[in-house]
This record gives structure tokens, C-alpha cells and sequence, in this order.
């Protein structure tokens, strides 16, 4: 059908008609004519991995875990209200999480890396502990020897001498007496206590708490006691079944803030995955944020049996391996139970946290690798850019064409036309995303449209100056320009390959661009020029002249 | 219109010079390279993508400069801070720089909470950042790398099997000229290197080579034709070069006029890859005539055109030049 100039004006046209029907229905489906990159409508690129710092996870359980993160990210992120996000799976242990026109970044990271694993465990009292603390202290001594733990208490000191001395020196006038007198007086005591503190460096940190099962640490001695609970020595010393978590919450006892230390039972009880439901509550007596937890029935009879054989005990709910509130247990309780969020905490926070608890906890920590933010200003005004530089470019192509090869230059502008269209039509069949590198893409392969045009003009003129008839020029010039569009457009294609292949977000966006505005080059200028030429000289003889 | 009809311009006799002029200008860039190694630690000015890093973009609401800003952020120890877009503008980029114990979004956020303790009556808007660790950025490096490697092995095939192999040696000779360049001009300029940057180069090489099959292809022509192999190889490839040359000059010229309005419209985001394409547009075409079409002629006066012995003989050697 293709022989005849009315079947190649039809052919053109279907595919005209199909890719105009792509853009359609791309346009009605989504709203959109195409689907925009993140950096032109703005929006958030995440790379997880999975965290395993000393490389203890085989491959395999890796990809395993990045599988189950996948479902439960997937879960979050469609509770949280994103559209259409786009959660994939690269190189067997990273997600990429990409979320377009999202205006709170922050939020929608802490919905994503929330490990929101959810503890029940029962609050023991601080006596055997108590009795366990010479050990750990003996043990901390053992191990880092006594220079390195008064160097850890004397850094301190020093610090706080240094500071003293540089407001003195740089300008005395400027510190208030009583400031200055409290600094010189604290390093005093902390030197004359810190022999003995070295023999005993964990439990001269801690105080008496205010709960049954509680110690208090000074917020400001956290870091150190962090320090050695870490250790694995300390860890041994513990007595059995017995863990420490930290309190959430700071509490404040006369001048000093304190974080509490809960002394719990090692073995949660009940953990999050009997959770059913939860929702985000405001208790506005106590300007409270909370969140309600029911429990599935199996949980729930669990739950009801432990709290009946432990009334007058403390449960502690741990979320994260922070104590998040520890409330006293007066009765049966039965399926459902509350987090209280503290004083203050915006509702907000309550409800992504009862989001999270729904979806379920990650199986394993993630580490955010990668992170691209684009804000919708700046990707309207890509768009903005882009869109008259497009316009621009194309117009100066338009007038070269046209001016150099008159007629011929208008039949290739409406090749072009036609190339364009086919373009737009393929990314939006393809759904492929439109991105700025991807825009800069699609300029590029409108030259190399026109570099096949001008390739088979160049060659009809040199026919001609030969002297060929008119339509033996034509031909011929096709033909003779073939061999190098296609090599041309071959090797271009090789290069745009590799780039998808090894590339990721942008350049991939690029190499799609430019992989589609090839093909489309290829058939709009041998078929669609050619057809139009054909259109031409339809209505002239073979010797007639043509304007080229 | 017309242009260059009929043009016979002696291009290969004028190689020596051009050897000369791509010898300085490759010598500039690798002069330059040797200095961002002794003084940036590396031979190109590698971005976000490659080194892991952290780039944060602000859009202040009020006129801010970039003096302000430094001082905002520590003074003599603030992160680099280059204008984006025009001056005043109120758009900054910070690129602080990645601590290993800390996770890569806490550098962003650090960044402007400092904003926001230090420039109190300032309001501004993140508008973009990108965190990349540096685990990711070395993969990013060795996937570009890569990259290249593949397109030139893939092309140098492809022309082999269509051409010959002379042809496919010529043209990636060409080819990693033009790249060589491209790099040197990078590096002199410290333009810096993200991922559309590798697409750019990648294009080039697209490019290049594009304009170097359409002069070989005439040559190929050429030389099919009756009574080629008694003629001056010199004498064809010139003929070839001058038959195509007015295809070149326009579709270089077409080329450079829509990546013009890409520079002067299409926004700062995309500047230093459109800048980069035009380069490689200019070189691309310098290269096609006076870099791969001597090689050509290079290569089959050393190792001949793999013709039979006695047509070789019967063909008279170019004189000496």
C-alpha cells in the first residue's frame, strides 16, 4: 500500500491519528499531556538501603528485606495520600522511592524511615539491677582502662576550662560575675570527685528516678552513658533478662533535665504485629497528642491475660526501643491501649505515627543513601524555560530551513511537524517521564531530524547539478543519502542505548528522549519527506523544476 | 541558498596544522587536569553525583548576597556558595560538604537551621537539594566510566562490520580526540561534573561520530566508483570532504542555533550541559574533517587499505607531505 502516494499519505496519517490518540488519552487518563520528572514538577527522590554497617547480611537476605520494605513502604505511602509514587527495587538492595509534587519533605521521610517497631514489655524493679552495677562498673574499668575514662570525664573539664578562659581573656567585662563564678566552682567539684567517679564511671551517673524501675541520667551526661551501654562487656554484665531502654521524654527536676532509664523485662511480651488498628487522638485536658492501638483478638487475649497476673506493675510501651510512656496497670486491660506523645506534640505528628503503626514495622533499619529534592517553583520555571527555548529553537529551524531550501525547506517543516508529533505520542504510549535533561534531548534529536533532511537535499541539488531529470534527482537522492542516516542514526542509537542502560534518573530520561526522537527521525525523514516530495511532484512533469 | 557549492578547499595538506592546534589544545586540557589534581585533589571538579555530597539550593524572599549568606553560615569555614541564575536573584546553591557519622539528610537540615539562627529577619524557601553518600557517588563514577568504555567498544564494532576496520579505527580516533578535548575544557574550566554532564559527553560522542560517518560514507562512495583506485587518496577524501561540506555546515549551524536558545532561555539548570553540547558540536565538526579523514588517510599509508598487492602497487603513492 506503502507503493502509491495515497497509501503513504494514509499510513501518515494513521500514525499521526495514533499518536495524537496517545497524547489523548495520556491527557485524559492522568490529567497531564505527559508524565513530568521530578525536577520539572517538583517532588522527592529517595535511595534506601538497607543498614547493615558491619556487613553481616548475606546478599540474599538483604534483597529479602528490601522486598518486605517495599511492601510496607508501599502500604505507608499510600495511607499517607501520594499519588501515583514510584517504588523500585535497583541492584538487589536499595528502593528508590520517588514521590512527585509532595510539599512536606520532611514529614514524608519520617513516614518512610519510621522503623515503627512496637514493644510491650514489663517494667522491673531497679534492685537487681541495682546489685549488677558494681559489675558493669568493674567491667567498663577492665576494659578501657582508668586513663581513658577520666580522660573521657577530664574532656569535660577541660572544655568548660578552655571556654572560661577564652571569655576572660577575649573580653572579662562581657561575662556576668555570677556566670563565670558557677563555671570556675562546677570543674572544681567534677576534679575533686573524678578519681573516685572513675572507679565507678556508670553508676555515678545515675540517680534515683521518680518511677519504681527508673534511674535518671542527667541529659547532658546521655552521650557518655550511651558510650558504655554500647559496649558488649557491659551488656554481659546485665543481669539476666533485664534490658535498659531510655525514656522519650525529658523531664525536668528542679534546674537540671533528665532522661529517664527504664530497667524492663528483655522479652517484649506482646510486639506490634498483633496491632489491628490505630488511630491519632488529642486529649485536649492535657493538650496531649495520643495514639489509640487496638489489637487483633489473638493480641488481645494476650494482652488481657499478662495485664490480669501483673496489676500494680508498670508496662512500658516501646516504641523504637524508646520508652514512650510506661503507664501503671491497674486493671485487665483488654485489646486496646493508647501511646500518650508527650505535652505539646502536634496532633500531625500522632497521626503519621498511627499511620506507620497500621502499615507495620520495617523488618530492619534503612539508611537514606540518595536524596534529590526539587520544590515546584523551580520546576515551573523549568518548564517555563524549556518550553520557550523549545519553541524558539524550533522556529529558528523552521526559517534556516525554509530560506535555504524553499519549497523542499516547507515539505521538511512539515515533516517535522509530523516528527514531533510522533515524539510527543511515543513518550506519552511509553508513559516515559519527561525530565530537563530529557527536554534538552528532545532539541538535540530535532537536529539530527533535520541533519537527515538536509542530507537528502544536499544530495537531490548535487543530482541535479548532474543533471538528472527531476524525479530521477529525488529519487536517486533518497537513495543515495540512505547509507548515511542510517549508520548515523545506528551508532546515535548505540550511545543512547548505553546511557539507559548505565544511566539512572536524568540521563535516563535523556536517553529515552533521545531513543524515541531518533526513531521518530528516521521515519519522518525518509518516509514522511519522501511521501510529501512525492505530493509535490505529483501534479508536475519529470523534467519540471523544482524549488530546492 | 546556496552555500560552499562546488568548494575545493585542500583540507587534508592543511593537517599538519591542525595536528599542531588539537596537540596545544589537548596539552592545555591535561595541563589543566594535572593542576585540579595538585590543587582540588582530583583532575575534574566533581559534583554532588560523583563525590557524595550534599547540595542545598535557597530562594530567599529578601535581597540577599552571597557576602551575607557566607557569613550566615560560619564565615571563613561556610560550605561553597555560588549565585544561581543571575545576581540578585536571591537564589543560592551550598554545597556542604558529607561527615561520615552523620546521615547524609541531617548535613541539609543543618544547613538550614544555621540559615535560620543566623539570618533571622530572612525568609527563604528550600527549593532543591540533593544528598548523594559517597558509596553511591564512587558506583556513579564507575557506571559513567563504563558508559563510555561500552559506546566506544559498541560504535568501534559497528563501523568495523559496516565500513572497514580502518574506517571504525579512524573514527574512534576521532572520537576519543574529541572527548580528550571536551575533558581538558572541563577541567580548565572547572565546569562542574553531575550526571547530565556524563549524558552530554555521551552525546558528543553521538554527535561526532554522526558527522564523521556522513563524511565516510562519501568516501566509501567514492571510492566504488570507476577508475577510484588510481586516484590520490588525498585527492578522494578532499573531494569527499568538500562534496559534504555544505550538509555539515548547515546542520552544525541548525544544531547550534536551537542549542543557542537553549543557553540564552532554557535556565540556569541546564546551562553547563548546554554549553558542554555546543562545544562538542564545534569540535564534533573539526574533528570529522581534520582529525578522522587525516587518520584515514594516516592509517592506510601505514598499513595500506588491505587491498590485493598488486592494485597497492598500481596505485600511486601520495607524495610526500
Amino acid at each position: 500500500m506503502f507503493k502509491t502516494l495515497r497509501g503513504r499519505l494514509i499510513a501518515i496519517a494513521v500514525i499521526i491519528g495514533v499518536a495524537g490518540w496517545q497524547l489523548y488519552s495520556h491527557k485524559t487518563e492522568t490529567g497531564e499531556w505527559l508524565k513530568l520528572g521530578l525536577d520539572l514538577q517538583g517532588g522527592m527522590h529517595l535511595v534506601l538501603e538497607v543498614d547493615d554497617p558491619d556487613s553481616t547480611m548475606t546478599a540474599d537476605a538483604k534483597s529479602d528485606m528490601i522486598d518486605r520494605v517495599d511492601r510496607i513502604i508501599r502500604t505507608r505511602i499510600d495511607q499517607f495520600g501520594v499519588e501515583e509514587p514510584l517504588i523500585q527495587k535497583v541492584g538487589g538492595d536499595r528502593l528508590i522511592v520517588e514521590l512527585a509534587g509532595i510539599d512536606d519533605e520532611d514529614r514524608a521521610k519520617g513516614i518512610i524511615q519510621e522503623s515503627a517497631f512496637l514493644e510491650f514489655n514489663l517494667v522491673l524493679p531497679t534492685a537487681e539491677f541495682d546489685q549488677a552495677l558494681s559489675r558493669i562498673d568493674r567491667s567498663i574499668v577492665a576494659t578501657l582502662g582508668v586513663d581513658s575514662i577520666r580522660a573521657l570525664g577530664r574532656d569535660v573539664v577541660d572544655e568548660s576550662d578552655d571556654l572560661e578562659n577564652l571569655l576572660f581573656g577575649a573580653d572579662s567585662a562581657a561575662t556576668p560575675d555570677s556566670a563565670a563564678a558557677d563555671t570556675t566552682a562546677a570543674p572544681e567539684e567534677d576534679e575533686a570527685e573524678s578519681i573516685e567517679d572513675a572507679l565507678r564511671p556508670f553508676s555515678s551517673l545515675l540517680f534515683t528516678g521518680d518511677v519504681e524501675g527508673t534511674y535518671f541520667v542527667a541529659a547532658e551526661d546521655r552521650p557518655v552513658a550511651e558510650q558504655f551501654l554500647a559496649m558488649d562487656e557491659v551488656q554481659r554484665a546485665y543481669p539476666r533478662d533485664q534490658k535498659l531502654r531510655w525514656g522519650a521524654d525529658l523531664v525536668a527536676q528542679g534546674a537540671r533535665n533528665y532522661y529517664r532509664l527504664y530497667v524492663l523485662e528483655e522479652d517484649a511480651f506482646l510486639t506490634g504485629e498483633e496491632l489491628e488498628d490505630a488511630t491519632a487522638q488529642r486529649d485536649p485536658q492535657f493538650n496531649q497528642s495520643q495514639v489509640q492501638f487496638q489489637l487483633s483478638r489473638a493480641g488481645g487475649r494476650q494482652f488481657a491475660r499478662f495485664s490480669g497476673s501483673n496489676v500494680g506493675n508498670y508496662l512500658a510501651i516501646v516504641l523504637d526501643n524508646e520508652v514512650m510512656s510506661a503507664p501503671v496497670i491497674r486493671d485487665r486491660i483488654g485489646a486496646r491501649g493508647q501511646i500518650e506523645m508527650g505535652q505539646g506534640t502536634p496532633l500531625e505528628e500522632a497521626r503519621d505515627l498511627a499511620l506507620v503503626l497500621r502499615a507495620g514495622a520495617l523488618p530492619v533499619r534503612i539508611n537514606i543513601v540518595e536524596e534529590r529534592t526539587v520544590g515546584p517553583s523551580l520546576g515551573q520555571d523549568s518548564i517555563d524555560q524549556g518550553t520557550v527555548a523549545g519553541m524558539v529553537g524550533i522556529a529558528m529551524v523552521v526559517v534556516i530551513m525554509i530560506v535555504y531550501y524553499g519549497m523542499a525547506g516547507l515539505l521538511a517543516v512539515g515533516a517535522l511537524g509530523v516528527y514531533v508529533l510522533l515524539v510527543l505520542g511515543g513518550l506519552a504510549g511509553l508513559n516515559a517521564t519527561l525530565t530537563v535533561p530529557g527536554i534538552a534531548g528532545l532539541i538535540l534529536s530535532i537536529g539530527m531530524a533535520v541533519d537527515a533532511n538536509v542530507l537528502i537535499f544536499e544530495r537531490i541539488r548535487e543530482e541535479l547539478d548532474h543533471g538528472r531529470a527531476t524525479r530521477t534527482a529525488v529519487d536517486e537522492g533518497f537513495e543515495h543519502a540512505l547509507s548515511a542516516i542510517v549508520d548515523a542514526n545506528i551508532t546515535t542509537l548505540i550511545t543512547a542505548l548505553i546511557l539507559f542502560q548505565f544511566g539512572t534518573g536524568p540521563v535516563r530520561g535523556f536517553a529515552v528522549t533521545l531513543s524515541i526522537g531518533i526513531v521518530a527521525s528516521f521515519f519522518s525523514a525518509l518516509f514522511v519527506t519522501r511521501s510529501f516530495f512525492l505530493a509535490y511532484l505529483s501534479g508536475k512533469k519529470a523534467s519540471d523544476p523544482i524549488s530546492i | 541558498m546556496r552555500l560552499f557549492k562546488d568548494a575545493s578547499y585542500t583540507f587534508i595538506e592543511k593537517r599538519r596544522t591542525a595536528y599542531v592546534v588539537s596537540a596545544i589544545v589537548i596539552a592545555i586540557g591535561i595541563a589543566g587536569m594535572g593542576y585540579n589534581i595538585a590543587t582540588l585533589g582530583s583532575w575534574q571538579n566533581y559534583g554532588v553525583d560523583f563525590l557524595g555530597g550534599s547540595l542545598v539550593q535557597v530562594r530567599f524572599d529578601q535581597p540577599t548576597t552571597d557576602a551575607e549568606l557566607r557569613e550566615g553560615l560560619g564565615g571563613a569555614t561556610a560550605p561553597p556558595i555560588t549565585q544561581f541564575g543571575g545576581e540578585g536573584t536571591g537564589e543560592f546553591v551550598i554545597r556542604a560538604p558529607l561527615d561520615e557519622d552523620v546521615s547524609i539528610t541531617q548535613v541539609a537540615d543543618d544547613v538550614e537551621a544555621q540559615i535560620r539562627a543566623n539570618l533571622p529577619d530572612k525568609t527563604f524557601t528550600v527549593v532543591r537539594t540533593e544528598l548523594v553518600g559517597a558509596k553511591v557517588g564512587g558506583e556513579l563514577q564507575q557506571k559513567a566510566l563504563l558508559a563510555v568504555l561500552f559506546s566506544f567498544l559498541l560504535t568501534l564494532v559497528y563501523l568495523a562490520f559496516r565500513f572497514e576496520l580502518r574506517f571504525g579505527l579512524a573514527a574512534v580516533i576521532a572520537t576519543a580526540h574529541d572527548i580528550l578535548i571536551t575533558l581538558g575544557f572541563l577541567a580548565v574550566f572547572r565546569v562542574e561534573i553531575a550526571l547530565p554532564t556524563v549524558a552530554a559527553i555521551l552525546t558528543i560522542l553521538g554527535y561526532s561520530l554522526n558527522d564523521t560517518i556522513v563524511v565516510f560514507d562519501r568516501i566509501r562512495e567514492n571510492m566504488r566508483m570507476k577508475g577510484a583506485r588510481k586516484r590520490d587518496p588525498v585527492d578522494l577524501v578532499n573531494q569527499s570532504i568538500n562534496e559534504t561540506l555544505p550538509r555539515t555546515v548547515l546542520t552544525s549551524g541548525t544544531t547550534l542555533a536551537v542549542l543557542a536558545a537553549l543557553l540564552v532561555l532554557g535556565g540556569a539548570v541546564i546551562r553547563d550541559f548546554t554549553i558542554v553540547l555546543m562545544l562538542g558540536v564545534v569540535i564534533g565538526t573539526y574533528s570529522s574533517i581534520f582529525v578522522a579523514s587525516p587518520a584515514l588517510i594516516e592509517i592506510q599509508k601505514r598499513w595500506g587499505m588491505g587491498q590485493s598487492k598488486e592494485k597497492k602497487k598500481a596505485r600511486p603513492q601520495p607524495a610526500t607531505v
